[in-house]
């Protein structure tokens, strides 16, 4: 359902203002979503100084710098540094993308950090991702066959492997699905832009045998048609990827289907 | 675990093009949908003579309602251009970031642009 006011436990109040590093030329304002789990307060946003000159180029460096130096209870996941892993996503200045893969002079004036929207937070920046996960984990992300398996292995002609560029380098970041309003307001039933992504993967695989079965289990109006096509995920993917064109080809081939 | 905040979204997510023109889409439909039940009784007036019919356009006349008016004639403009992009997605074309900006900047310029012509149609 559209909740436009979030709920009052999630109301998010003032913060505090870390010190300003005395002896720095080069400030960069950042302010950070902060939750404690262990207090019953309500979320706060946090204002830290970073000093530009002794950090790293990207957001995430900052993040570690501020972890390391300022308060070592800043929570938030963190793996491969290098938009490989998918693990730093998180809302920057307004738009999901990876902290790793976003510098910072990209910005002007203060950098307003928040977790992926329309989440449960579990503390600061780690928000929930388990009904992400459920949702991928329904559209069976593995190859079906029904046929006896081959001695080595399923082969594919460089052309049917070529169908499934700019499908298989998603990293699961979620940036997509928490950056569309359907997702936010139906997120319980809407598969969401990069479950559809990895449905439409596994759909189009040439060597999958379970085509009908898939497209059958989609054709429903909440799962794929509350995709309005606004076009948030595209615009959001840290990778360059495309959900709504995905999800646009599983439309059109429910059409073949039915 | 069931006290956990839900994070920011709406008032946190920097308004996109791709969302701001689906939902004025949206909020075009509901509206037309209203300016509708206008027309209808503009005709329903017809319908019941000429006093009531003179009447009708007295009211219609009335600035406010003028508003009303001009804003449902670019909403039903904005509605059509923002319709044809959809219809042209549906046929699984222009998804690419940059089509998507092109046609959406495009449907804007021509909505008002419709509109602007209409008017001088109906004045001259």
């Amino acid at each position: 359902m559209v909740e436009l006011r979030l709920p009052k436990n999630s109301r998010v109040t003032e913060g505090i203002t870390w010190e300003k590093p005395s002896d720095a030329e080069n400030v960069q304002e950042v302010r950070i979503y902060r939750y404690n789990p262990e207090d019953s307060e309500n979320p706060r946003l946090d204002t830290f100084f970073v000093d530009l000159d002794k950090c790293g180029p990207m957001i995430l460096d900052a993040l570690i710098k501020i972890k390391n130096e300022i308060d070592p209870t800043l929570t938030f996941r963190r793996s491969c540094r290098e938009g490989i892993c998918g693990s730093c996503s998180m809302n920057i200045g307004g738009v999901n993308t990876l902290a790793c893969l976003k510098g910072m002079k990209e910005f002007k004036g203060p950098i307003n950090i928040y977790p992926l929207p329309h989440l449960p937070v579990i503390k600061d920046l780690v928000p929930d991702l388990n009904q992400f996960y459920k949702q991928h984990a329904s559209i069976k992300p593995w190859l079906e066959t029904f046929t006896d398996e081959p001695n080595e292995e399923w082969l594919q002609s460089e052309e049917d492997r070529k169908e499934l560029d700019g499908l298989y380098e998603c990293v699961m970041c979620a940036c997509c699905s928490t950056s569309c309003p359907s997702y936010w307001w139906n997120g319980d039933k809407y598969l969401g832009p990069a479950a559809l992504l990895h449905a439409y993967r596994w759909i189009i695989d040439s060597r999958d045998q379970d085509r009908k079965a898939r497209l059958d289990d989609l054709n429903d109006s909440f799962k794929l048609y509350r995709c309005h096509t606004i076009m948030n995920c595209a615009k959001a993917c840290p990778k360059g990827l495309n959900p709504a064109k995905a999800i646009a080809e599983i439309k059109k081939l429910q059409l073949q289907n039915s | 675990m069931d006290n956990r905040p839900l994070s920011p979204h709406l008032t946190v997510y920097k308004p996109q093009i791709t969302s701001v023109l689906s939902i004025l889409h949206r909020i075009t439909g509901a509206g037309l949908a209203v300016s509708t039940v206008l027309v209808v009784f503009w005709l329903a007036s017809l319908a019941m003579g000429e006093v009531t019919f003179k009447d009708f356009n007295t009211f219609l006349n009335n600035p406010l309602i003028i508003v009303v008016l001009v804003s449902s004639l670019w909403a039903l403009w904005y509605h059509f251009c923002t319709g044809l992009r959809h219809l042209y997605w549906d046929i699984g074309y222009g998804y690419n970031l940059k089509s998507v900006a092109i046609s959406g900047w495009a449907a804007v310029v021509c909505s008002f642009l419709l509109t602007f012509l209409t008017l001088l149609f109906l004045i001259s």
